[in-house]
């Protein structure tokens, strides 16, 4: 080891890698439906979408799965909750639309109106 | 997919290696592969969760869900439910969930971890042990970093003064005054050492640390080689934790191949090596002069202080020796400043400790509160109390070299001064919950038997002395005891106190004293009345047919091995020879009428 910087970068891989140990200090937790029409209607591309670019970005995000949300229809469905806990629930997402997600909402604080459920239900 | 969506990390703690948890990994690997999730989700293996005694135990990232007593069987409905449909199973969960919302509790919100407080075992059950990148991952060698490009040798021992750490080993020594000691002798060949002979029968602190974080005790050795001016470290491990010194290795192979160990660290000219050395187990190896004793290839028998270590060590040269607890600490105060640790604790001893539970206790295992916290949260909130509704008797803390608290005293602040005061000790943080059906006679019995085994046999008082000891309780427990023997023994355990050369003999008679103390009705029972009330001395306990109600039915007399039982059937009731009866309990299960009662 010569210096700090090199320590350093490992620090930075070894996090993206672990990013979903991280518990403290996270600014959004992103919650996608996987129950059996959620896997169904296409959730865990979504999920996977979501892990892939938090870690990429290095984000302070959670990014977990939960079981049915009741709306079935609706699916894949995406909860996303602030530090405060308050949700914005999304609706029939997709990979491009998580991603819009990840870059405006997750980035940006940007809640996405298009894509919420309300929105859907007017 | 580079980057996976869940992590499950099996506990591949001795505790839980011991419940078979590397079945668990290849389960996992299997079902997790069979529902095409391998791409998603990865499967590790970590330190202690800290509840050992509910083990093997599991926990699930990012859900943050423990699932503990997991039997091989239930993997596939864990996989199935909870990895591929995101419903955890309850059943198995250590979280807690809202009575009303049913929402799951945090695990930091259970009553076990509610009011622990991770310090010295950060990282243990977070991190995968055998993966140094992992430790750098949260910071590890940073601490290490920062001292060999920004602080000179006397900072680092500056800061560790402020912090107010003291040794963590039992004595309770403050570190920064120990690594002065040893930075202000002269000379260029100074060693470090750690201690992890880890004797204490119960204590499996140091054990713990070493296979769940091994990194944070080697990078803080360097620490300390850098503040005294040593190069060269040695980590003494009894070879019964074979875990820990295959981590250990590793961890030791690891940070050597990224240069953290070996010459021009961080470029910074300082070179620093270590090796393991291991113990055969012996007790008084953990006592420091023996350690070192044993290092150089010598008996491990303690010799006179002074010189201290810090002056004459290991090859006679000014050496450090810390406990493997203490060393993991340093690196957080490097990191986090002497104010954040002292705000941690109480003011004469700052941090935490770690404990190891056990006895009669519903959760046994590894837990680390702030300094000050009472015994009763530790034991009540923490530990759960005593199982079976059995009443709380003592608590017993400090190991052979300790002592036992009462049901008054547990709302002690834990510190090191606060448990001498009390006639105990912290020790190296072994903490055996004694109840009702606890015989105080037999438990300072136990571990004066021990001490007999382990004496070194250098020194006279305690060589003869704890056997005199041993002999007189001995007496105690069967009868033969007068008020006499009683004083006898206090008058030796003092001598012995005052007497003996190191501190295995010095600290030996402590346990007979604590009860004496506490606990005098218990030692007048037996001499007087011949009597363990808690029924655990077999010599004083008299098994007694209560004749009116006897049915003469004569069941008990056939089952007596020894033909203890006399009477007739159908005519005398029958009746047991006390002298003839050797205590084996058989007729008091035999008699269907349960007029057989134990005294
Ligand atoms: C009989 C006896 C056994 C001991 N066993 C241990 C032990 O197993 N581990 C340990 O760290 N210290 C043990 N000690 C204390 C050591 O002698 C020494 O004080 C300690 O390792 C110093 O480290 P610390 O200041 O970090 O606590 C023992 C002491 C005695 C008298
Ligand atoms: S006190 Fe006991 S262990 Fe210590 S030197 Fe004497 S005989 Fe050996
Ligand atoms: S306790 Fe055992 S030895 Fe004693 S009387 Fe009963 S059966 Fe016989
Ligand atoms: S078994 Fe019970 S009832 Fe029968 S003879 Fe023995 S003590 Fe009496
Ligand atoms: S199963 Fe998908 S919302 Fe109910
Ligand atoms: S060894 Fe697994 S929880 Fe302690």
């Amino acid at each position: 080891m010569k210096s700090l910087d090199e320590l350093k970068k490992i620090r930075e891989q070894a996090k993206e890698r672990m990013a979903v140990r991280g518990q403290e200090g996270q600014e959004y937790r992103v919650v996608v439906g996987m129950a059996t029409c959620g896997i169904a209607a296409g959730a865990r591309p979504v999920l996977n979408t979501f892990v892939q670019e938090v870690a990429k970005e290095h984000l302070p995000v959670t990014v977990m799965q939960t079981g049915c949300i009741g709306m079935c229809a609706l699916e894949p469905i995406v909860e996303v909750f602030d530090k405060d806990n308050q949700k914005t629930t999304y609706v029939l997402i997709d990979e491009k639309k998580a991603k819009d997600i990840v870059l405006r909402h997750l980035m940006h604080g940007e809640v996405i109106d298009e894509y919420t459920v309300g929105h859907y239900s007017k | 997919m580079p980057y996976k969506r869940t992590q499950v990390l099996v506990c591949a703690g001795t505790g839980c290696t011991i419940g078979n948890s590397g079945a668990l990994i290849e389960e996992f690997e299997k079902e997790i592969k069979s529902m095409g999730l391998d791409k998603e989700i990865e499967v590790l293996r970590t330190g202690c969760l800290g509840l050992c005694g509910a083990g093997p135990n599991i926990s699930i990232y990012p859900d943050n869900i423990i699932y503990k007593g997991v039997k091989k069987e239930d993997v596939k409905e864990i996989v199935q439910e909870h990895l591929y449909k995101g419903r955890p199973v309850e059943r198995l969960m250590l979280n807690e969930s809202d009575q009303e919302t049913n929402e799951i509790h945090d695990i930091s919100h259970t009553r076990f971890y509610q009011k622990q407080q991770r310090v010295a075992l950060h990282n243990c059950g977070i991190i995968d042990p055998e993966n140094i990148e992992e430790y750098i991952g949260q910071d590890g060698y940073f601490a290490l970093g920062k001292v060999l490009s920004q602080m000179t040798p006397q900072d680092v021992i500056d800061i560790i003064k402020e912090s107010g750490l003291r040794g963590r080993g039992g004595g309770g020594f403050p570190t920064g005054m120990k690594w002065q000691f040893a930075y202000n002798e002269p000379g260029d060949e100074k060693y470090v050492i750690c201690n992890a002979d880890e004797g204490d029968p119960g204590a499996f602190m140091d054990r713990s640390i070493l296979e769940g974080n091994p990194h944070s005790v080697i990078e803080a050795m360097v620490i300390a080689g850098y503040a005294i001016g040593a190069h060269y470290g040695y980590i003494y491990i009894r070879a019964e934790y074979p875990i820990a010194v295959e981590r250990l290795k590793t961890a030791i192979a690891q940070a050597k191949e990224l240069g953290l160990l070996g010459t021009n660290i961080f470029d910074s000219g300082f070179d620093f090596d270590l090796e393991i050395r291991l113990g055969a187990g012996a007790f008084v190896c953990g006592e420091e002069t023996a350690l070192i004793q044993s290092i150089e290839g010598e008996r491990g028998m303690p010799v006179s202080k002074p010189p201290f270590p810090a002056h004459k060590g290991v090859w006679g040269k000014p050496t450090i020796i810390n406990n493997v607890e203490t060393y993991a600490n340093i690196a957080q105060i490097i990191l986090n400043g002497a104010d954040w640790f002292r705000s941690i604790g109480t003011e004469s001893s700052p941090g935490t400790k770690v404990f190891a539970l056990g006895g009669k206790i519903t959760n046994t295992g590894l837990v680390e509160v702030p300094m000050g916290t009472t015994l009763r949260e530790v034991i009540y909130e923490i530990g759960g109390g005593c199982p079976n509704h059995k009443q709380f008797k003592a608590v017993q803390t400090g190991g052979p070299s300790g002592g036992c608290l009462t049901e008054e005293q547990l709302d002690t602040p834990i510190g090191f001064d606060e448990l001498v005061k009390l006639g105990s000790m912290m020790g190296s943080g072994g903490m055996i919950v004694l109840d009702e059906d606890n015989c105080m006679v037999d438990v300072a019995r136990f571990y004066m038997d021990f001490i007999v085994d382990e004496s070194c046999g250098k020194c006279t008082p305690c060589r003869v002395g704890t056997k005199r000891m041993l002999e007189l309780l001995e007496q105690i427990c069967d009868g033969q005891g007068t008020m006499e023997t009683l004083d006898e023994l206090e008058t030796l355990a003092k001598t012995i106190q005052d007497t003996a050369l190191c501190g295995l003999g010095q600290s030996a008679p402590n346990p007979v004293l604590s009860t004496i103390h506490q606990f005098r009705d218990e030692y007048l029972a037996h001499i007087i009345d011949k009597r363990c009330p808690a029924g655990v001395c077999k010599k004083l306990l008299r098994y007694e047919i209560n004749k009116d109600e006897c049915r003469k039915c004569g069941l008990c007399a056939r089952q007596c091995p020894v033909g203890a039982i006399s009477g007739k059937i159908g005519k005398e009731a029958f009746e047991i020879d006390p002298e003839k009866c050797i205590r084996c309990g058989l007729c008091m299960k035999a008699c269907h009428f349960k007029v057989i009662e134990r005294k």
